[in-house]
C-alpha cells in the first residue's frame, strides 16, 4: 500500500520543458517533501502524479500498478489543496462525504467514516456548517477530512499551510504529523518552505528547474549538501559563501559555512570585519558583518551578544564545519 | 488542468454550441450570397435565373438606397450623441449622494426594459400624436401649434422613441463603471492638489473611456437593426424619409418579394454591421484574458 | 472615504435626480394611467391625471377582445423556452472553455460574439423561405430556435465569464475524489453557479420577451407574442388609447419586473464582460 515509483517522467508546456527526465522512488509509509524555490516544478510534478496533468513522457507507477493514463479518479490519491477546495455549497459532513458518495457507498458507511473523521479532527460540531463559516484551520482539517474518508493509497498535499497565520501553521504542521503517525501512509508535501521541509519529511527532494537536486532525509541534507545550491537553500538563516583567496586556502573554488557555525567575539579572531546590521531576539542574535575582501557575513550567535551597528568584530568558523565546493558548484568530499 | 482525457471531453462538450451557431451562420448566410446573384422573386415562382452582380448593382444605385443610408447613418449617429453624452451627465448625476438612489435608479433604468413595439406605439399616439397627443397639448398650452411629429419630422421622432430606449442603457452601464473607479485614486489626486474639474478631466473621464467606448460599439450593433420603431410608426415614410437599410431590405424582401435585390441588400448590411463588429470585437477581446 | 456634502447640495440633486429619473419614467406612467380611463378620459382636452373614474373595463375588453392571453402565453413560452434551451447547450461549452482552455478557446468566444453581429436581415430571406418550407412559420417551436440561436451567444458568454471566478482547484479536488465529467459538472460547477446561471437565465429570458424582429416577420396570428400583438395596434382602426395602454401595460409589466432585479448582471451580459 503506497510507494510510488517516477520513471523518466518528462513534462513540457508547449515548448517549454518543465520537467526534464526525473526519476523517483516514494516508499511505503514515507513522509516525502518537494521543496524548492517557486517555479521549480515542485507543484507540477505533484499534480503529475495526482494525474491531474499528462505527462508527456515516461511512466509512473503506484504499488506497482502503472497508473501513468489512468484519470485522477482511477488512482487512489487524495490531495489538499493550497486554497482547501472545499465546495462552498455543501456542509462540512457533505463535503468530506462527498468523495465515499462518489465511490458509491452505502448510507452507513458514509456516516460512520465521516462521523470518525470528524472525530480525529475534532469537527463533530461544525459538520452542519458551510465552509465560509469556518476558519482558516477548520477549513484545512475538513479538506485534511475529506481526505482521510477514502483512505487513499498517499496522500498529497500541495502547500497546505501557505494561507495560514505563522502561530497556525506550526500547529497545523503539528498536526499533519501527528496524522501521519497515526495512518501510516504515504504522503507526499510539496512546499516552498524549508522549515516545514526540516520538520516534516523523512525524506527531503530538493526541486530546482525541474531538476532533482538531492534527495534525502533532512539532516544528511544540512550536514552534507551535495552541492552549492542545495547548502544554500537548506537552513535558516542561509549559508556564507566566500570565494577568492580565502577559498583557495581549503583547495575549493568555493566554501561555505553556516552562521551558526561562525563563533563572534570582540578581542579576536580568524576574519575581523565591522557590524553592519544587528538583530537581538534575545533567545539569539543575528548578525550582518561586513568582512571586507570576504564580502558580507551572516552570524548567528546563542543568546544576547553585546554588539551593535559599528563595532569591529572578530569570527572564527568551526574548520570542521566548512564546506567546499569546485567551480561548477558540486560540493567536494 | 490539462489531461488528454479533459481535452477531449472539452472538445465533445463545446461542438453542439459551435455546430448550432456554425450552422446558424453558414447556412443563411450562404442562401443569401446565392440568392442575390440570382434574379427571384416570390411572386413568379420558377423563373430563377442568375443575374451575377446586378441585384447589387440595382440595389446599390436605387435613390431609396442612397436615402436609406443616410437615414441610417442619421439615426445610429443621432442616437449614439443622445445616448453617450445624456448617459455620462445621468451617471454623473445618479452617482452623487441624494435621498432615493434605489428608487430613481429603477425609474431611469425602465425604459429599457419597454419592448420596441410598445415604446414606439405610445410615442406616436399617446405624445406624438398631432391631435390627441400629449406634445400637441404642451404646444397648445404654450400657445404654438402643434407639430405633426412623425409626419413633418419622421426620422428624428424615431431617434427620439430609440434614444429613450437605450439612454437608460448607457447610463447604466456608465454609471457601472463610474462606480468601480477607486475612491483612493480620487483622493490621492486631491492630495496631489487636483480640483474639482481636475479630478474629472484627468481621471474619471479617462476611466469612462473605456465604458463609453463599449457602450458605442454595442448599441451600434443593435442600431444598425433598428425595425420594429418604422415598421409600428412610420413604415419608413413618407416616402423613404424614415427608412433605413434594415426596413428597405425587408419591404424589399417580404412586401415586394423581390427575393434577389433583398438578399443583395442584406449582404450590403453584413459588410457594413462587420466594419463595426471589428472594431467592438478589438475591443473586447483585450479584456478577455485580463 | 467622507465627502463633505451639505445637506442643501443634497437636497438640490434630490431634486434634480427625481426630476431626470420621473421624465424618463413618465412615459410608462402615463400609459399605466391611461390603461384606467376610459377611451373618453383618455384624449381628453386637458388631459386628465389622476382625478378620474378608475376601471379595469380596458383590461377585459383586450383579453376579450383578440386573446390577450394566449400571446402572453406565446411570448412566456418562447422566451423562457428558448432561454433553457440555449443554458442546456451553453452550460457545457461554457464549462470547456472556461476549464480547459486551448489555443484556440479565444478565437471561438470571439467567433460566437461575431455571430452576434450578423444583422438579421441578412439572413431574413433564407430563414423565412426554410421556414416556410419546413412549416416552421408562426409556429411557437420555430420562434424557440430562433431565439435561442440568436442569443447562445449571449448565453455562452455569461456563463463563461461567471464559470472563471470558479476557482479550478475545486473542480480538481473533485476529480481527485472520484468524480466522473457528468458529476463534477451536476454536483460540484452547476450549485457553485448558480447566481451565474440564474441571472443568466433572467437576462435572456428579458432579451428573447422583448426581441422584435424575428417574433415580427415570422409570425401571424396563431404563434405571435406580445410584440407582435401590440403591433397591431399599429393599424388606424386599433387606436384606441386605453386599451393599447392596457395591452402594452401587462407586455411591460412582468419584464419590468425582472429587470429591475438584474440591473447589475445586466451591465456585464450586454457587455460581454467588458464591463463589471
Amino acid at each position: 500500500m503506497g510507494s510510488i515509483t517516477l520513471s523518466k517522467i518528462t513534462k513540457t508546456f508547449g515548448p517549454k520543458e518543465v520537467i526534464p527526465p526525473l526519476d523517483l522512488q516514494i516508499n511505503e509509509g514515507e513522509f516525502v517533501v518537494f521543496v524548492g524555490p517557486s517555479g521549480c516544478g515542485k507543484s507540477t510534478l505533484l499534480r503529475l502524479i495526482a494525474g491531474l496533468e499528462d505527462v508527456t513522457s515516461g511512466q509512473i507507477s503506484i504499488n506497482g500498478e502503472e497508473v501513468t493514463l489512468a484519470p485522477p479518479a482511477k488512482r487512489g490519491l487524495a490531495m489538499v489543496f493550497q486554497s482547501y477546495a472545499l465546495y462552498p455549497h455543501m456542509s462540512v459532513k457533505k463535503n468530506i462525504a462527498f468523495p465515499l458518495k462518489m465511490a458509491k457507498k452505502s448510507q452507513s458507511e458514509i456516516d460512520e467514516k465521516v462521523t470518525n473523521a470528524a472525530k480525529v479532527l475534532n469537527l463533530t460540531e461544525y459538520l452542519d456548517h458551510r465552509p465560509g463559516q469556518l476558519s482558516g484551520g477548520q477549513r484545512q482539517r475538513v479538506a485534511i477530512g475529506r481526505a482521510i474518508v477514502r483512505e487513499p493509497a498517499a496522500f498529497l498535499f500541495d502547500e497546505p499551510l501557505s494561507n495560514l497565520d505563522a502561530a497556525l501553521r506550526v500547529n497545523m504542521r503539528a498536526e499533519i504529523s501527528d496524522l501521519h503517525r497515526q495512518l501510516e501512509t504515504t504522503m507526499i508535501y510539496v512546499t516552498h518552505d524549508q522549515v516545514e521541509a526540516m520538520t516534516m519529511a523523512d525524506k527531503i527532494v530538493v526541486l530546482q528547474a525541474g531538476r532533482i537536486e538531492q534527495v534525502g532525509a533532512p539532516l544528511e541534507l544540512y550536514e552534507t549538501p551535495r552541492n552549492k545550491f542545495v547548502a544554500g537553500f537548506i537552513g535558516s538563516p542561509r549559508m556564507n559563501f566566500i570565494e577568492g583567496h580565502e577559498a583557495a586556502k581549503h583547495d575549493a573554488h568555493t566554501i561555505g559555512i553556516r552562521p551558526e557555525h561562525l563563533t563572534i567575539s570582540t578581542e579576536s579572531g580568524a576574519w575581523q570585519g565591522k557590524v553592519g546590521l544587528a538583530e537581538h531576539l534575545g533567545s539569539d542574535t543575528f548578525l550582518r558583518v561586513d568582512a571586507g575582501p570576504l564580502g558580507e557575513l551572516t552570524v548567528r550567535a546563542i543568546g544576547d551578544v553585546k554588539v551593535k551597528y559599528g563595532d569591529t568584530v572578530f569570527l572564527s568558523p568551526d574548520p570542521s564545519k566548512i564546506h567546499r565546493f569546485d567551480a561548477g558548484g558540486l560540493a567536494l568530499r | 488542468m490539462a489531461t488528454a482525457h479533459s481535452k477531449t471531453a472539452a472538445r465533445l462538450m463545446i461542438s453542439p454550441a459551435v455546430l448550432l451557431l456554425l450552422g446558424w451562420m453558414l447556412v443563411p448566410l450562404g442562401m443569401t450570397i446565392y440568392f442575390s446573384l440570382l434574379r427571384y422573386n416570390l411572386l413568379m415562382p420558377g423563373m430563377e435565373s442568375f443575374t451575377g452582380l446586378d441585384n447589387y448593382r440595382y440595389f446599390l444605385t436605387d435613390p431609396a438606397f442612397y436615402a436609406a443610408f443616410k437615414n441610417t447613418l442619421l439615426l445610429v449617429g443621432g442616437v449614439l450623441l443622445i445616448t453617450t453624452v445624456g448617459g455620462v451627465l445621468l451617471a454623473l448625476l445618479l452617482d452623487q449622494d441624494f435621498w432615493g438612489q434605489g428608487i430613481v435608479r429603477i425609474l431611469t433604468i425602465a425604459p429599457f426594459f419597454v419592448m420596441p413595439t410598445v415604446s414606439a406605439l405610445v410615442w406616436k399616439n399617446m405624445f406624438m400624436n398631432p391631435v390627441n397627443g400629449l406634445f400637441a397639448y404642451l404646444f397648445q398650452a404654450l400657445g404654438l401649434e402643434p407639430y405633426d411629429w412623425l409626419g413633418s419630422a419622421p426620422l428624428f421622432s424615431i431617434i427620439w422613441m430609440v434614444s429613450w430606449t437605450w439612454l437608460p442603457f448607457a447610463t447604466l452601464i456608465l454609471l457601472t463603471a463610474l462606480q468601480s473607479l477607486d475612491r483612493e485614486q480620487i483622493e490621492a489626486a486631491e492630495m496631489d492638489g487636483a480640483g474639482a474639474l481636475a479630478r474629472f478631466f484627468y481621471i474619471t473621464v479617462p476611466h469612462l473611456s473605456r465604458a463609453a467606448t463599449v457602450v458605442v460599439l454595442i448599441e451600434t450593433i443593435f442600431l444598425l437593426s433598428v425595425f420594429a420603431e418604422i415598421l409600428v410608426t412610420t413604415n419608413g415614410g413618407p416616402g423613404y424619409a424614415s427608412t433605413n437599410i434594415t426596413y428597405l431590405v425587408y419591404a424589399q424582401s417580404l412586401l415586394q418579394f423581390d427575393v434577389g435585390g433583398g438578399a443583395a441588400g442584406g449582404i450590403v448590411a453584413v459588410v457594413l454591421a462587420n466594419i463595426v463588429a471589428i472594431f467592438l470585437m478589438r475591443m473586447i477581446g483585450k479584456n478577455l484574458d485580463a | 472615504m467622507s465627502r463633505r456634502s451639505s445637506t442643501r447640495r443634497k437636497a438640490l440633486m434630490t431634486v434634480l435626480a427625481w426630476a431626470v429619473g420621473l421624465l424618463l419614467f413618465f412615459p410608462i406612467l402615463w400609459t399605466v394611467l391611461t390603461s384606467f380611463k376610459t377611451e373618453a378620459v383618455a384624449i381628453a382636452d386637458p388631459p386628465v391625471w389622476f382625478n378620474f373614474d378608475w376601471t379595469l373595463e380596458n383590461y377585459a375588453t383586450v383579453q376579450e377582445r383578440s386573446n390577450y392571453g394566449r400571446h402572453f402565453w406565446n411570448s412566456v413560452v418562447v422566451s423562457v423556452g428558448s432561454t433553457l434551451l440555449g443554458v442546456i447547450i451553453a452550460v457545457p461549452a461554457a464549462w470547456a472553455m472556461a476549464f480547459v482552455p486551448g489555443k484556440r478557446t479565444r478565437d471561438i468566444l470571439m467567433w460566437m460574439l461575431s455571430t452576434k453581429m450578423l444583422p438579421p436581415v441578412g439572413v431574413l430571406i433564407p430563414i423565412y423561405l426554410i421556414f416556410r418550407n419546413l412549416g416552421l412559420l408562426d409556429t411557437r417551436i420555430g420562434l424557440v430556435i430562433v431565439l435561442m440561436l440568436i442569443n447562445l451567444p449571449i448565453i455562452v458568454w455569461m456563463l463563461y465569464t461567471y464559470f472563471k471566478e470558479i476557482p479550478g482547484e475545486i473542480l480538481e479536488a473533485s476529480r481527485m475524489d472520484g468524480a466522473g465529467l457528468r458529476e463534477e459538472i451536476l454536483y460540484v460547477l452547476t450549485p457553485m453557479a448558480v447566481p451565474g446561471i440564474a441571472s443568466t437565465l433572467l437576462l435572456n429570458v428579458i432579451l428573447a420577451w422583448n426581441e422584435a424582429f424575428w417574433t415580427l416577420n415570422l409570425t401571424a396570428a396563431k404563434a405571435a407574442p406580445l410584440t407582435a400583438f401590440i403591433a397591431s395596434y399599429s393599424s388606424p382602426e386599433g387606436l384606441f388609447y386605453a386599451k393599447l395602454s392596457a395591452a402594452s401595460t401587462m407586455a411591460i409589466a412582468p419584464i419590468m419586473i425582472l429587470g429591475w432585479f438584474s440591473q447589475k448582471q445586466l451591465v456585464r451580459g450586454l457587455t460581454f464582460g467588458a464591463v463589471k
